[in-house]
This record gives structure tokens, sequence and C-alpha cells, in this order.
């Protein structure tokens, strides 16, 4: 199944409303809550990275009945230097940002800390292109 | 997941319901449909709250109600009741002049259920669940929510016994000496707890012996006091409790007894809106969170009687009397039954029932779930509720695990009775079915 939703730029007070629908239909999945858990925690954590660092963008979200793909798809303006983006703590984010309780570096992090495989295709200038698998297998 | 079976407390009266949709509309999990002109409950995922009850028009919803004649199975009947029970009456009654009509209607012992707040502090029982914020178990509706709506929340739940189950063990443990007939009976302000006590296996199954709802109760103590001039004042069993434990069951009641940063909501709405941002968002600086699904909190209850907010103020005011610490003596007759409390204080884990699903099977279930979102494309997106069930999506979910017909939309209907008919066809119509 092919779920699709846009995420406008620098509007925070959506924060989490793509996440929080995503989430709803996974519920209707019957999916160990774990799963649903870090699944939703990684497209939450992409969502705002769209809103707060991008000029816009999509999630585009492939159910399967093994594995669920979500690709987050932005109109740029890239990441600069994704190894650094990638640490803990780092942050670009603007005074603006932080005063709303986002940009604490943990976005990425946090994202591939969630999902089973994880590919950035990003660069200064263009777009950036999150690719985000999660297998579906119950924890043990 | 558990195979535990729930016991619901909440009827619909089908000669009294005229089908008008209203309590479909409030379920706060969608467990109504109209069927047949009738509402229908659906009982994986009713969560006993009330809420239908409180909307009828009809006064066809009631909660279920044991006999009071229960008690005559037993030679010591101990009544645990909590101080919600006490605020219904105005007043001028005295808590010693209700306490005495309960002794003459047949009860040998009366504890405040809220006492069991100050066994939990004398005993340092500590509260704590293996994810923050940790959730308060003390609402039933809440607890049962969370199960069934918000699975991901379950390992947020606190696994200390709630007061009134403390309370019955400590009761138990201090008569069983007297007497081994003993029957131990709750006094319950809410259908949700009447639900727990009656699922075979729970906690409060196994501890207390019965159940009666507080409006009956207190209809009993009301017409006894009408009809006697002079009532012999009583007392309670356990003298009293502390101003914490009393105000433990208005809202914000929880929250003294929790260090750091807490919150407190009430009332159906709110929680759920506020679960759903917590499913979310990790809220890791809060510490503790008081959940009542009544606003108010439980003198908001369905089967209380009395206006919420002057109940909750009689309540304060008696607080006002009452001490910050139990005596010495108190402290001593909680310590003799230290024994009975230990091991005993924690809770089973609490298991997601996961009845959101579309279908226990997941390829079935992901079939399904494309059939909603395209049955979704054809429905008007109104939710008028005239199909019988409360919104568009709900109607797309029956229709796709074959519990209802897209005939039913009634819109479409007025539109094109052609294409309804039709589209039915095509999205499956399960009288159709049964008719073949």
């Amino acid at each position: 199944m092919h779920q699709e939703y846009t995420v406008p730029a620098q509007d925070f007070s959506v924060a989490g409303v793509a996440s929080s629908n995503f989430k709803r239909l996974l519920k209707q999945l019957n999916l160990p809550p774990k799963v649903i858990k870090r699944i939703i925690v990684a497209v939450f954590e992409a969502e705002v990275n769209v809103i707060a660092h991008s000029y816009g963008g999509r999630i585009v979200c492939e159910l399967g009945e093994d594995t669920i793909t979500v690709e987050v798809i932005d109109t740029g303006p890239g990441i600069p230097n994704l190894d650094l983006a990638m640490k803990e703590g780092w942050s670009t984010a603007t005074e603006e940002i932080l005063e709303l309780g986002y940009g604490a570096g943990m976005g990425l992090p946090n994202i591939k800390k969630n999902c089973d495989r994880l590919s950035i295709r990003t660069k200064a200038g263009e777009h950036t292109h999150i690719t985000m698998g999660f297998d579906l297998k119950e924890e043990p | 997941m558990s195979d535990q079976i729930f016991h619901h407390a909440i009827r619909v009266i089908t000669s009294s319901c005229k089908g008008c949709t209203h309590c479909m509309k409030r379920c706060p999990t969608q467990a109504i449909r109209i069927n047949h002109g009738k509402a229908e409950i659906n009982g994986n995922l009713c969560i006993d709250c009330g809420q239908c009850m409180a909307v009828c028009p009809n006064d066809a919803i009631k909660v279920e109600q044991d006999p009071f004649n229960q008690l005559d199975d037993y030679l010591v009947r101990v009544a645990i009741i909590p101080a919600v029970f006490f605020a219904q009456f105005p007043d001028t009654i005295t808590l010693g002049e209700i306490l005495g009509a309960l002794y003459a209607i047949g009860f040998t012992h009366i504890y405040l259920a809220e006492t069991g707040v100050d066994i939990l502090n004398v005993l340092n029982a500590e509260e704590k669940a293996p994810e923050l914020p940790l959730i308060s178990n003390f609402c039933p509706a809440v607890q049962r929510l969370i199960q069934i709506r918000f699975p991901l929340l379950v390992d947020n739940l606190s696994r200390l016994r709630p007061p009134a189950q403390v309370t019955a063990i400590f009761a138990r443990s201090e008569l069983s000496s007297a007497s081994a007939d003993l029957g131990i009976f709750y006094f319950t302000p809410c259908a949700a707890k009447i639900a727990q006590f009656n699922t075979e296996g729970s906690e409060e199954n196994r501890l207390f012996d019965g159940i009666i709802n507080i409006d009956t109760a207190y209809n009993l103590v009301s017409t006894y006091l009408a009809k006697h001039d002079q009532v012999q004042e009583g007392s309670l069993t356990f003298a009293l409790c502390t101003k914490q434990a009393l105000l433990w069951s208005l809202v914000k009641g929880q929250i003294p007894s929790h260090e750091g940063r807490t919150l407190a909501v009430d009332e159906m709405h709110n929680v759920i809106e506020f679960l759903e941002i917590l499913e979310e968002e990790e809220q890791t600086n809060l510490q503790f969170l008081e959940l009542d699904a009544c606003a108010e909190g439980c003198v908001g209850g369905i089967l209380t009687v009395r206006n919420r907010f002057l109940a909750s103020e009689r309540l304060k005011y008696y607080s006002q009397q009452l001490p910050e610490v139990l005596d010495e003596v108190l402290i001593k007759r909680i310590q003799d039954q230290r024994k009975a409390f230990q091991n005993n204080l924690r809770l089973p884990p609490f298991e997601p029932t996961m009845a959101m699903g579309l279908d226990t099977d997941r390829s079935r279930a992901l079939y399904k779930l494309q059939k909603v979102a395209d049955i979704l494309k054809v429905l008007p997106g109104i939710d008028c509720g005239l199909c019988g069930s409360p919104t568009c999506k709900s109607l797309a979910e029956d229709i796709a695990r074959g519990q209802a017909s897209l005939k039913q939309c009634v819109v479409l209907k007025l539109r094109n009775a052609q294409s309804s008919s039709s589209l039915s066809r095509i999205w499956g119509d399960p009288a159709r079915e049964e008719d073949v």
C-alpha cells in the first residue's frame, strides 16, 4: 500500500501531523507496538527536519507485508556535511528554532537508531532524499 | 497478548433506544454502531467510560447492578468506600449519620478506600514503570483506553496497586481472625470499575466479593435517614485518612504524591488529545501523569448523583479538618499488617489488546487497509452518521471488514441510487451475501 504526506517548510505548528496520521494507519495493520514506536519516532524526526531545514517536501510510505519503506524527499537546500549531521548533538538550528524546542542535533542520529536500513542522498545546494527501511518482525 | 475476556457493565435498553446516533458520535473508541435502528456496543472496543450514557437523550443506556442482598451471604460485611460517596450528601447530613445508616442497612465494618493511599505511604511503596512519564493506573477507563487505543503506552502505566485494592488487602488481613466468613464490597462511582470487578481473573475480582453502585447506596442511605429521626452516629473502622489521601480521587489529587514535573488531565477528550501527543513525541521531561476520564475526577463519575463541583467542594472543605500525617496508633496498625503486602503490591504487566487492527493476519490487514483508502475516495466525507457508523472512515473500515455495505451511505443514495447499488456490489455487501 502506498501513502503520501506533504510537509511544508517552516510551519512548526503542523510538526507531527504526518507522522500522527501514519501512526493511525500502522495501528490498523496490527503491528507490534514496539515496531510502531520505532517507525513513528524516525518518521517524526524526519518530518521535523523537513520543516526546520528544507524548503518543504513530502513523505512517501510504502507498506509491505514484511517491510515498510519511508522516503522523505525535500526540495533543498541539501546537507553540506553529512558526517557532521549524523553526529549526536551537532546542529545548524537557528536561535528561532532552538526557542521552539527543536534543533538539539538528535534528528538524524535518532532516525538511524530507529530504522533497520538508512540511506541518505544529499549534496549542498540540492535536495535531500532519505530512505528508511523497517523490518516488521517482532523483536525478541 | 492477553486472552482475558473483558466484562462490560454498560447495556443498551433496546426498547428505549431510538437509534439517534448521539452515543455513537460521542464514544471515544468508536465502539458503537446503529444497526436496525438500535445502538450496538462492540465489546472489543468498549472501555465502559459511560460517555454514551451521559449523552443519551432517551435514557436507553444503563449500568449493570448487582443486587444489594448479596450482603446476606456473609457474616462479616466490609464496605470499602471512596470519599466521593460521602460527598454526594448535602452538608446538613453528617459523616457520622451516613456511617450510622450504612451500619444499620447491613455493614459490619467500613473503611475509606483512600486509606490505601496512607498505607502505601507508610509502606514506602515506590511507584515506577519501565517508561517515562509514569501514567497513573487509578482510572480504570483510562487504563483500558490505553490498552485499546494507545498500545504504545502500556509500558508507561504504573503497576503499583491502586488504593482501594490496598485497603481491601489490609481489611482482610486485619479482620480475617474475627471470622472466615468475610465479604468485602466496593462502592463504585463509575461503570469502568464494575467492568474491572466483574472480569473473571482480574485483581479486583480476586480481592473483592461484590460491588455496589454509588447511586444505589445513596438511595438506601437517604431512605434510611428519611425514615429515622434519631440515627445513631457511626464511625470508620480505620479512624481517618490524611488530607492528601482524601483528595486523591479529585483532579490533581495524585499530584502531591509525586516529585518532579507532573501533569493532571481530566475529561475523556482532553485525555485522548494528550495521549495522541504522548505516543508520538517523547515527553521525557515529565515524570508523572494523572489522567482522569471524568471531568473533575471521580466526583464526575457516571453513577454519582450530586453536582461534581459541589461534591468536590465538600471534600476539600472536609479535608481541612484532617491531619497531614497519620498518628502513631494508626501507623502501628498498618505496620502490624505489613506481612499481607509482602510481594503483593505490584500488578501484573498491562497487555495491549490491539483491537484497532483491521485483521490479525498482516497481509489481509494490508489488503483491507488499501480497501479502506479506496472506499474513502467514494464516500462524501461529511461524517453524518446516518449509515450507522460514526464517521465516513469508520464506515469504510466496517465495509472492509465485511460488516457493512456502501448502500448504507444515505448521501450516496440520495445523489444517485443506481450508482450506490453498483458500488456496493463492488465493495461487498454482507446482506446480499446472506441472501445467496
